[in-house]
């Protein structure tokens, strides 16, 4: 053997090396509550995940478990994953904070994303979106639209983000039609379309003719269709095989640009654990297409509420308000912090029935 | 609270709605344990079910030809636990619970296309005459018509086991499947028609859900109401007409306590969520149980 194939032998296996170094694509696995063919809640969470995908193409391998229960089930499936080699795991429900923040302990070089939650660790960071302000373009909508005064409200679990959600929808209705009511009930289920179908009907029976959920399934829309002159709003996805009627309009998660970031900051080794909150300005909600069955006017005005929640000119939770038991929260032209927002765990002024504790 | 936001006759009208995918998917699997089979597949096959009846209605425009494309779908997949089990000898509740892993897998995997798609309509009957009867006519007569199908099915199925000599049969073959193999009958046999009705059965239940109930198909719609339907058979202790009251009361309760937490009730959400359960267990608990069928669960060979 000469010098020369030895030298050769010596480049070929470098390169190798290098080549494989290369080639070695960062992991990120992806939990989802629901099954990925929801159409709403974790569908955009999947729509996200195949962005990252064709962002980075063969740099990254996406892996996901969809259908994991909130609770210990998570941990397992945290866990597995965590060692199966993934670099990066977000994990899309509010349930799974503590299992993520569980696991992370125990696997300090993986990193987390949690969505909605609020906990947060070296290595987990948290993110949301600001669904909010999408409800508050829903309530100015469906207070102009309601002809019962009766607004429903499907509720999954009694949490700040569906309680900022009930809130805000409330406070923008409230503004636009001071007769308006609103009837809540909790399903307990992100994703059950049997009893959200059954939610819908009992509100519709009970007057409702606009529909609000914050479940993860069309199963509501087609309830509302059935009854035929009941307003809905899509949930996470657009939902727009229901439009023009009864879906009007719709709040639209767009993960995608958060993931894709993320992703690169993993990959440059910049990733920080980190807070992100972003609305509608940021392009994380997204308002769906307002209808024709809207009148022209009140698209324009809903159009108009949008556009400033997204400059940040106006914001959603803006007093005078107060709690529900009347005690005074915010003052003239004060607006809701985060903090308060993040945990918010009471309802404003106006709404009956209590939150289940 | 405001008791009159609940309107009697509408809640009546809902509870035989919601109770009826949950009374199709039971009087199957009462069938299959009273042959002597546990099937902890339904469901699996309900899922299958859904997913082929929605199928079949789309591309046929018929939601009747859906129902039946459901009940084929749940009875062919049934057909693979039958042969599983009584062929092959396996072990009935580790194939039942494989069963209901592989059709909640295998509906996903058939109904990827036709996520966010609408299901044909399938109008109520209104029923003449009798739909025109006040209270009444709106709570009993003016549904679609699978909701009188589960009806008939429950008052056949009770007639079948009760008096026809088929019924003596499959009830032997459930209670002592060496004496009925002694005696002549075949067993397997017996067994496989069972299996088949339980999963042609369930298949129906799955569809109502997804061409009524929702009615549209998205994977793992069904939510658990397979187990419920397992849990009524048991407490219902094998009886079809008990079984028919365990249905309602579980769809009753459920569809009340939403009822309740729309018009306001002052009792915390959890226990009124709870309430179906707790409901349907406390009371055919109470009345009294009845007996398993003697050969439940047990493999059969003519051999031993």
């Amino acid at each position: 053997m000469t010098i020369k194939s030895i030298m050769a032998g010596a480049t070929f296996a470098a390169s190798l090396s290098t080549a494989a170094f290369a080639e070695d694509p960062t992991k990120v696995g992806f939990i989802y509550v629901g099954p990925v063919g929801d159409g709403g809640w974790t569908y955009e969470h999947d729509q996200g995940r195949l962005a990252v995908e064709e962002a980075f193409g063969d740099a990254v391998e996406t892996v996901y478990v969809e259908n994991v229960p909130e609770g210990a089930d998570a941990e397992r499936v945290l866990q597995q994953m965590a060692l199966g080699g993934a670099d990066l795991i977000f994990t899309t429900s509010f349930g799974y904070m503590d299992p993520t923040i569980n696991v992370a302990e125990k696997f300090p070089d993986v990193k987390f994303e949690h969505a909605t939650g609020y906990k947060q660790a070296d290595n987990v960071s948290v993110y949301s979106a600001r669904f909010y302000e999408g409800r508050a373009v829903q309530g100015h909508i469906a207070g102009h639209m309601t002809e019962s005064n009766v607004i429903g409200y499907i509720g999954s679990f009694p949490i700040p983000e569906v309680i900022r959600g009930i809130n805000s929808a409330y406070i923008h209705a409230k503004a636009v039609n001071p007769d308006v009511e609103f009837k809540v009930v909790w399903a307990y289920t992100w994703f059950d379309p049997a009893k959200e179908a059954e939610a819908a009907t009992v509100l519709i029976e009970q007057g409702a003719d606009v529909i609000l959920q914050h479940t993860d399934s069309t199963a509501p829309q087609a309830a509302a269709q059935a009854a035929g002159n009941v307003v809905t709003f899509g949930q996470a996805s657009d939902m727009a095989e229901f439009g023009p009627f009864p879906r009007v309009s719709s709040i639209i998660d767009n993960w995608g640009p958060y993931y894709v970031a993320r992703t690169q900051a993993v990959m440059d080794g910049t990733w920080e654990s980190t807070n992100t909150w972003d609305g509608i300005g940021a392009g994380m909600v997204g308002i769906g297409e307002i209808t024709d069955a809207v009148p022209a006017d009140v698209k324009a005005s809903a159009e108009a509420l949008r556009d400033s929640l997204a400059s940040g000119e106006y914001h959603a939770f803006t007093g005078p308000l107060n709690k529900q038991d009347g005690t005074a929260w915010l003052a003239e032209g004060e607006t809701a912090d985060d903090g308060t927002l993040a945990g918010m765990n009471f309802y404003v002024e106006g709404l009956t029935g209590d939150i289940p504790q | 609270m405001d008791w009159t936001a609940i309107n009697p006759i509408l809640l009546l009208a809902s509870l035989m709605v919601a109770a009826t995918p949950i009374i199709l998917a039971s009087v199957g699997e009462l069938i299959v344990e009273r042959a002597g089979v546990l099937n902890l597949g339904v469901e699996g096959m309900m899922i299958t079910g859904a997913v082929c009846g929605f199928i079949v209605a789309v591309n046929t425009g018929s939601p009747v030809l859906g129902f039946i494309g459901a009940a084929i779908g749940g009875a062919m997949l049934s057909l693979l636990f039958g042969f599983l089990t009584q062929f092959l000898l396996s072990n009935q509740v580790a194939t039942g619970l494989a069963l209901t892993l592989f059709g909640l897998g295998l509906s996903a995997l058939m109904g990827q296309s036709y996520i966010g798609i609408k299901a044909p309509d399938f109008p109520d009957w209104h029923i003449p005459l009798l739909g025109d009867i006040p209270v009444i006519g709106p709570i009993v007569f003016q549904h679609d018509p699978m909701v009188y199908v589960g009806l008939l099915l429950v008052v056949v199925v009770w007639a079948f086991l009760k008096y026809s000599r088929a019924g003596l049969i499959l009830r032997a073959v459930g209670e002592n499947h060496e004496a009925a193999h002694a005696l002549g009958y075949h067993v397997v046999r017996v067994r496989m028609l069972a299996i088949m009705f339980g999963g042609a059965c369930a298949g129906l239940g799955g569809a109502y859900l997804s061409l009524v109930r929702v009615p549209q198909w998205t994977e793992g719609m069904t939510a658990g109401a397979g187990w419920i339907a397992l849990a009524i058979v048991v407490f219902a202790s094998w009886k079809p007409l008990r079984l028919l009251l365990g249905a309602y009361l579980f769809g009753g309760v459920t569809v009340l306590q939403l009822n309740l937490q729309a018009a306001g009730m002052a009792i915390p959400v959890e226990y009124l969520s709870m309430s179906p359960y707790l409901a349907t267990i406390a009371v055919l608990v109470i009345m009294r149980a009845g007996r398993a069928p003697g050969s439940l669960g047990q493999s059969f060979h003519a051999s031993r």
